[in-house]
C-alpha cells in the first residue's frame, strides 16, 4: 500500500499543508525544527493511533487551536481509500473512513500501515523492558488486529486486580488496629481467583502471540543486521519472564496451555502479591532480551552498535509484515526519520540498497547529501511550515 | 449564573445522569415556563417515588410491596433464576417474553476500582434462596463487559458445590445485523460459541 496524499490541519506547526506522495522514495528534507518529523509523525499516527514522540495528544495540536485532522489518502492497488482523523487532546477522538459517518478510531486501524524508524528507537536496545514490550505489543496488533481488543482486556482487568491487592495489603498493614476493614479486606480476596483466571486467560493469549512473534523476528533481525553490520556478530532474541526466571524456550506456545502456566504461576506469587500489592506476574512484567555476540546488547553494545541493532529491529518487522501481507493490504509503507546522519558512508549505502524496492519509503533529513543516492526519487524542501516538491 | 433558586434547580437536574450543563439549562426554563399544576404533578411522582418504591425482599427489583410482581406472580417458574446486574436489566429481559422464572438484581458488578465487593452485592441473599434445592437452574445475565464476566465467574464458583445448573448468556452476532458491521471481539465470540445446525 502508499499513502497518496496527505492533509493536515492544526497539526504540530502546520496550520494547513498538503502533500500529494507518489508510491517508491520521497525525501523531506530542511534544516532542523521545520516540520519534516512532523509529516511523518502524522501518518504513523494514523497507523497507531499514537506518536512516535509523545505520550499523550495535546503537543499535537497547533498551539491555539482546539484539535488537529489529519487525513490520507490510501491506495492498496487499484483500490483508493481515505482516513480521517480529528485529534481531541482530553477527549475522543473521531475517526472517517471515506468521508462516510464517524467510526471507532480503532476501526482505521489496518488501513494506513507503516514501520517506523526514528532516534527515539535508541531506546528499543538501551532503554527500559517497556520500550520492547510495546514494540512486541505494536507489532503483535499489527500482524493481527484482534489484539487491540485483548490487550485493552488485559490492562483492564490489570488494573482492577492491582486495586484489589493493593486495597488487600493496606488493609493488612492496618488490620491489626482496625479488624472490621481486615475482616472485609479478607473477603475482598476472595475474588482473587477470579481476576487470575481472567488475566491469565487475556495473558496467555498475548503471550502467545509474542512468543510466535519473536520466534519469526529472530532471523529478520539477524539477517538485517548482518548486512548493516557485516561481521558484527550474531544476534540473539530471547523473550524474558519477569515472574519466573526459567528461560522461555521451555513454555509451550498455544494460548490454552499458557493459560495454565499463567495461573499456576499467580497461585506460586499470591503470597508476595498480597503483600506488595501488586501483580507480580504476567506479560506486563516481561522483557525481549537483546543479544549480540555473547553479551547482552544493553550495556554492552557501543552507540552505533545499538543504533544498528535498533534499526535491524525495525527492517525486521517491515521484512515479516511484508512477507505475511497481513491481510492482503500489501507492503507497508517504511518511514526512515533522521536515520541517515547516524550511519557512515557504507552503512547508508547497504541501508538504501535494504530498503530502495519497498512500495513507499518516506526518509527526513536535515542535509541533502545524508540521503544517498541509491535513494533515487521525489525530493521535497521543507521550511517554515511550507512543504515544496523540488 | 442564574440568580438564587433558578441557578439551584439548574445545579440539582444538572446531576442526573446524562445531563449536561446546557441541558440542565433547557430543562429548567421548560420547567419555569410549564403549567403550574403540571411541576407540582412532577414534584409529586418525585417526592412519592422516594417513599412508596421499595426494594423486593426476595430478589431486590423495585417493588411496591414487600415483594415485587415477578415474585409474588404464582405462575413462575420456581426451578429458574436469572441473575442480573440492575432492575432494568429485568425489564429488558422481561422484553423478550422468553423467560418464565423468576430474578435476582444483585445491584452492580464486582469491580475493586469502584470498591465493588462481593459484600456489596446481594450475593448471601442469593445463596440463601438456593439453599433449599428448589432451584435447579441459574441464569448468569449479567453485562458482557469485564466487570460482568468476573462476576458471572465468580458466582458459578460459587454455587458450584450446590450442584446446579448454571448458564451464561450467549454472546455474539445481534439479530438483523451485517457480520461486517460486528467488531472483532464479538465476532471472536461468536465463533467460539458456534453451534452445530442440525437440518
Amino acid at each position: 500500500m502508499h499513502v497518496a496524499h496527505l492533509s493536515l490541519a492544526d497539526f504540530r506547526s502546520y496550520a494547513r499543508v498538503e502533500v500529494p506522495l507518489d508510491p517508491g522514495v520521497s525525501a523531506f528534507v530542511g534544516p532542523n525544527g521545520q516540520g519534516k518529523t512532523n509529516l511523518v509523525e502524522a501518518i504513523g499516527y494514523l497507523a497507531t493511533l499514537g506518536s512516535h514522540r509523545v505520550a499523550n495528544d495535546a503537543p499535537l495540536v497547533r498551539a491555539g487551536a482546539g484539535s488537529a485532522i489529519v487525513r490520507a489518502a490510501v491506495e492498496h492497488g487499484e483500490r483508493r481509500q481515505t482516513v480521517e482523523l480529528e485529534i481531541n487532546p482530553g477527549r475522543a477522538n473521531r475517526a472517517r473512513i471515506n468521508r462516510a459517518s464517524p467510526v471507532r478510531p480503532r476501526d482505521v486501524l489496518g488501513i494506513v500501515r507503516t514501520v517506523l524508524f526514528a532516534p527515539e528507537d535508541l531506546a528499543l536496545v538501551k532503554g527500559d523492558p517497556g520500550e520492547r514490550r510495546r514494540f512486541l505489543d505494536e507489532l503483535v496488533t499489527a500482524r493481527s488486529p484482534r489484539m487491540a481488543g485483548v490487550r485493552q482486556e488485559y490492562d483492564r482487568v490489570l488494573r482492577q486486580r492491582n486495586t484489589l491487592l493493593k486495597s488487600a495489603a493496606l488493609a493488612r498493614r492496618h488490620g491489626a488496629r482496625r479488624t472490621a476493614a481486615g475482616a472485609g479486606a479478607a473477603d475482598d480476596l476472595s475474588t482473587l481467583d477470579v481476576w487470575d483466571q481472567h488475566l491469565a486467560r487475556a495473558g496467555g493469549e498475548l503471550l502467545a502471540h509474542r512468543l510466535d512473534l519473536v520466534t519469526s523476528l529472530e532471523p529478520l533481525t539477524g539477517k538485517a543486521y548482518d548486512q548493516l553490520a557485516p561481521g558484527g556478530g550474531g544476534i540473539g532474541l530471547r523473550y524474558r519472564r519477569g515472574g519466573g526466571e526459567e528461560s522461555a524456550d521451555a513454555l509451550p506456545r498455544t494460548r490454552e496451555e499458557l493459560y495454565g502456566v499463567l495461573l499456576a504461576d499467580l497461585a506460586g506469587a499470591r503470597r508476595q502479591e498480597i503483600e506488595r500489592g501488586v501483580t507480580l506476574v504476567g506479560p506486563h512484567r516481561d522483557d525481549l532480551l537483546l543479544d549480540l555476540g555473547d553479551l547482552p546488547a544493553k550495556g554492552y553494545a557501543s552507540h552505533g552498535e545499538s543504533w544498528s541493532y535498533a534499526l535491524a529491529l525495525r527492517l525486521a518487522s517491515y521484512e515479516l509484515l511484508r512477507a505475511e501481507g497481513a491481510h492482503g493490504g500489501g507492503d507497508p509503507v517504511l518511514i526512515l526519520d533522521d536515520v541517515f546522519a547516524e550511519l557512515d558512508a557504507t552503512r547508508r549505502e547497504k541501508l538504501a540498497e535494504l530498503v530502495a524496492p519497498g512500495e513507499q519509503v518516506l526518509v527526513t533529513a536535515a542535509v541533502a547529501e545524508d540521503v544517498p543516492p541509491a535513494l533515487a526519487g521525489a525530493r521535497f524542501s521543507v521550511s517554515g511550515g511550507t512543504v515544496e516538491r523540488r | 449564573m442564574y440568580e438564587g433558586v433558578v441557578q439551584d434547580l439548574i445545579d440539582e437536574l444538572g446531576r442526573l445522569p446524562g445531563v449536561g450543563p446546557k441541558s440542565a439549562q433547557r430543562i429548567a426554563f421548560h420547567i419555569l415556563q410549564a403549567d403550574p399544576a403540571d411541576v407540582r404533578r412532577l414534584a409529586h411522582v418525585l417526592a412519592e417515588v422516594k417513599d412508596k418504591v421499595r426494594f423486593c425482599v426476595t430478589c431486590g427489583n423495585v417493588a411496591q410491596e414487600e415483594q415485587c410482581r415477578v415474585c409474588q406472580d404464582p405462575r413462575r417458574d420456581l426451578a429458574v433464576i436469572c441473575v442480573v446486574e440492575e432492575p432494568k436489566d429485568v425489564v429488558a429481559v422481561e422484553r423478550t417474553r422468553e423467560f418464565r422464572g423468576r430474578y435476582h438484581v444483585l445491584g452492580g458488578a464486582i469491580s475493586p476500582i469502584e470498591g465493588v465487593g462481593p459484600d456489596d452485592l446481594r450475593i448471601r441473599e442469593l445463596l440463601a434462596r438456593l439453599a433449599d434445592g428448589t432451584v435447579t437452574e441459574l441464569i448468569l445475565a449479567t453485562d458482557p463487559n469485564l466487570e460482568g464476566e468476573a462476576t458471572a465467574t465468580y458466582l458459578a464458583r460459587m454455587v458450584k458445590p450446590m450442584g446446579l445448573k448454571v448458564t451464561r448468556l450467549a454472546s455474539g452476532l445481534p439479530v438483523g445485523g451485517d457480520l461486517e458491521y460486528a467488531d472483532e471481539v464479538t465476532l471472536g465470540r461468536a465463533f467460539e460459541g458456534r453451534r452445530l445446525l442440525d437440518v
